[in-house]
């Protein structure tokens, strides 16, 4: 497969591109941006990169079919005198045009293979979260960090109050001052931000515990649904600290607009310090877990899921 | 041709009952039933755009200033639903039984009363379907697809469901009666190598219609009895899979999209030829095409579910075979190009919507590629770019297409000429605004903007604003054709040739303009040179 050397330009090219943002990067979509963002993950090179070859190849047989056509419409008019030809068959011509778009087909399904081969691969992650969809919110358990299960970390993550009252019927508050620093957060934002290292290979795993949901940060450069019933797995590693946004992706209801995601991305160092923060907070009596996280941290990656569903699905 | 001869015999004992119930409520006459479908389409078109208008309103700009988001999901499933099964398919079911047996020299529909059945189903399902807007719970809310375990949130899930079942024996009905029509009733001599290609384009929408309605009319019964009967198919709670749904679903759903193409595809090849003077390029290519692109349509379905976690093997092969479909497109589209080069070519009415069909539908297919492509697709799925790629196929493919073919008939039916201004300006409003609405749209889903959701954070006020100035001007447009539809079957006083346009071809064009009520009472001489493909033999 071409993935690795595919995987090292682009790292190398968004490693460039990233070094221009400063350390820290606020990755969410911008004012008349046009193409796809580059993601801040090694893997969402591919999705960037087949998105942008894709359209060149695209527009490049667009412009040669619909420059032919407007030649022949500018051409064969007959107010301009033209007279029709009888011919209607040509074999060479039509064994030439089925031949190269195959051969276009077959180039592209060979960058789109390797690429979906190394998004499949979850071996060798350094950290695992369980993201579970709920209507209208998203819970996160940590389950296991550089090998060393963890215990009791996991909570909510809704939509910031400061949105939830902009966004109801006739409010009559402006969306556009909706901002944390200078950047505007409406319905991007969240009470508490699911925290995660840089710079290492993280595993989600994806489920629901009532409808199906999708959780989508495009940074990470894919989504997955998170279905009841079911674990979906995939990997990320942020390159860069930052805060990444993103939104439920799958039709939940009526709140389904209203669920973001936020994604921190601390140094391993302040990484560490959160994550005894937590460990602390949730081993003080006055702060006692919620019942679902107890629940999920005693068998952390299959809870609330059954297990015949667990097997025929792996991640 | 021999028409002429026989028409002074037959049709002064055969004309249109005279009573207005008698005529429409009962009629056996496939030239009635069409109108029937074609007006019935049109009803739902302004229903189902009217849906529309609100979505784009509410879309306007950020915040909810209109509807609360129980609503606004309301009215992207309605519109949905009653533009694929209320105006798309019943325009094109309309359009078959105006002209199949036109096209191929049959005197009706092989199965006359089936049809009249099969037509006045669907007032009654979608009576069904659009009265629980006005009930306590509201209508479906669950998007077109109605995914569980959401869909069995709803309150009128079982009205849907029955609304389903109705229209889809309707459309298996219209189907059986269009496959026997083409396979029993084609005049001698109209060898089904000498069909015209919309007659093509049909008999193989009707082969997928009956293979996939009833696998939809499945999946909703096991959504009923999901709710309502305590089973679970799709409750994993119970052992179910909400998974195995979606794939029961999509394996009707893609076959689906196809039914409402391949015959906008037939009507584009018989119109190109017309105004360009000269025979279509590569006939038995292009219903080879068709046939291939039906067969593919089986073994896609799964694209539509790149994100549920499939393994990585079903990704790759749902990948590849989407893929493929690109190449039967790709030829039917240069094919028309061909047709063009060389020709003698103007631009009436119905040729400014093909051209513009084949332009903006191949820009549709483009962004399906992009699609097909799985680790784009993890980004593309489920946002605004998926919205513009099948509302480029859906409504400057399917619609533009049903369009055409109502400015090519209609001197037919009505045997007057419309205004070829307004068509023209009903042409270029529609095809400028159109794009205003959709396009932007691809940079909203690139840019993240996630699909059925009343609002948004203010990065994707722009080109919202935009795209909804652009619907508001494409649904007023839509208005000038209600206008020349009107003008031309009532006030009109150019009367229409029966040849109607110079270059065209086929056996529709040897009857009288307006069509008389009984038509082919004796079969017609076929001459090859008479039709529009030319010898097919060269």
């Amino acid at each position: 497969m071409t993935s690795g050397g595919i995987r090292r330009s682009f790292t190398a090219a968004a490693t460039l591109a990233l070094a221009s943002f400063g350390s820290v990067v606020h990755a969410a979509p911008g004012p008349w941006q046009l193409n796809m963002e580059r993601g801040a993950s090694t893997w969402s090179q591919v999705p960037y990169h087949l998105n942008n070859i894709s359209l060149a190849v695209c527009t490049v047989i667009g412009i040669l079919v619909f420059g032919a056509m407007f030649i022949a419409m500018f051409r064969f008019r007959k107010s301009r005198g033209a007279v029709a030809e009888k011919w209607s068959h040509n074999t060479m011509v039509e064994v030439i045009w089925t031949t190269i778009p195959v051969i276009i087909l077959v180039v592209l399904a060979y960058l789109a293979t390797g690429g979906l081969t190394s998004w499949a691969d979850t071996t060798g992650s350094q950290m695992t979260v369980k993201v579970t969809g709920y209507q209208w919110k998203w819970r996160y358990d940590y389950v296991e960090y550089q090998g060393k299960p963890i215990d009791k970390v996991g909570f909510m993550s809704k939509l910031d109050t400061q949105s939830d009252q902009t966004r109801q019927l006739a409010s009559g508050m402006d969306p556009y001052a909706v901002k944390v620093g200078d950047e505007n957060t409406y319905l991007l934002n969240v009470d508490k931000p699911l925290v995660v290292p840089v710079d290492t290979k993280i595993r989600f795993v994806i489920t629901s515990g009532d409808v199906i949901h999708s959780w989508w940060v495009p940074a990470t450069g894919w989504k997955l649904d998170a279905i009841p019933g079911i674990i979906n797995a995939a990997w990320a590693n942020f390159q860069t600290p930052g805060t990444y946004r993103g939104q439920c992706a799958e039709l939940c209801g009526q709140d389904h607009g209203f669920m973001p995601i936020v994604v921190v991305v601390k140094s391993k160092a302040d990484f560490a310090t959160w994550l005894a923060e937590q460990q602390a907070q949730s081993a003080a009596p006055a702060a006692a877990p919620a019942p679902a996280a107890a629940s999920s941290t005693a068998a952390p990656q299959t809870s609330q899921v059954a297990p015949a569903a667990d097997a025929a699905k792996q991640g | 041709m021999s028409y002429a001869a026989t028409h002074d015999q037959h049709d002064d004992h055969h004309g249109a009952p005279k009573g207005f119930f008698q005529r429409w409520c009962m009629s056996t006459n496939h030239k009635d039933i069409g109108t029937l479908y074609l007006v019935f389409a049109l009803v739902m078109f302004f229903i189902g755009g009217s849906f529309a208008m609100l979505i784009r309103a509410e879309l306007f700009k950020p915040g909810l200033q209109l509807m609360q988001p129980y609503f606004f999901n309301q009215l992207t499933t309605m519109h949905a639903l009653v533009m694929i099964f209320g105006a798309i398919m019943p325009a094109f079911v309309g359009l078959g039984n105006w002209m199949i047996p036109l096209m191929v020299g049959a005197p009706d529909m092989a199965l006359p009363r089936m049809n009249n059945l099969s037509f006045w189903i669907l007032p009654f399902a979608f009576t069904l379907l659009l009265s629980t807007l006005f009930m306590a719970g509201g209508g479906p809310a669950g998007g077109w697809t109605m995914y569980p375990p959401l869909s069995l949130q709803s309150d009128s899930l079982a009205y849907v469901v029955f609304a389903v079942h109705l229209m889809g024996i309707s459309s298996i009905m219209g189907a059986i009666n269009i496959i026997a029509t083409i396979l029993n009733m084609r005049a001698p001599g109209m060898e089904l190598l000498k069909m015209p290609v919309f007659v093509w384009s049909w008999l193989i929408t009707a082969f997928l219609l009956i293979a996939v309605m009833p696998v939809l009319a499945g999946a909703v019964t096991m959504l009923l009895t999901d709710k309502y009967f305590g089973t679970n198919f799709f409750n994993p709670g119970g052992g179910g899979d909400p998974v195995l749904y979606q794939h029961i679903f999509w394996f009707f759903g893609h076959p689906e999209v196809y039914i409402m193409i391949l015959p906008a595809f037939g009507i584009i090849s018989e119109i190109v030829p017309t105004f360009a003077r000269k025979p279509i390029f590569g006939y038995k290519a292009m219903v080879f095409a068709i046939a291939s692109i039906a067969f593919l349509s089986f073994i896609v379905w799964a694209h539509h579910m790149f994100a549920v976690g499939l393994p990585l093997g079903a990704e790759i092969f749902f990948m590849y075979a989407t893929m493929l479909i690109a190449v039967p497109t790709g030829v039917k589209v240069f094919n028309w190009v061909a047709t063009m080069w060389g020709s003698s070519m103007t631009f009436e009415t119905p040729m400014l919507f093909a051209v513009g069909f084949i332009i903006l539908f191949t820009i549709g297919g483009f962004s399906g590629l992009m699609l097909a492509l799985v680790p784009a697709d993890f980004q593309y799925h489920d946002t605004y770019f998926v919205v513009a790629h099948f509302h480029y196929v859906l409504v400057t493919g399917a619609l533009f297409a049903i369009i055409a073919a109502t400015y090519y008939w209609l001197p037919k039916w009505t045997g007057n000429m419309y205004s070829e201004f307004w068509a023209k300006m009903h042409f270029w409003n529609s095809v400028i605004w159109v794009n205003v609405l959709f396009f932007p749209q691809h940079f909203l889903g690139l840019a993240g903007m996630p699909r059925r959701i009343p609002d948004y954070n203010v990065a994707f006020a722009n080109f919202n604003m935009i795209s909804s100035i652009g619907g508001f001007l494409f649904g007023a447009t839509q208005l000038i054709f209600i206008g020349v539809l009107i003008h031309c079957a009532f006030f009109s006083k150019k009367k229409a040739t029966d040849r109607v346009w110079e270059g065209a071809k086929g056996l529709e064009w040897t009857v009288p303009s307006p069509a008389p009520h009984h038509t082919f009472d004796v079969p017609p001489v076929i001459h090859d040179d008479e039709l529009a493909h030319g010898h097919v033999n060269d």
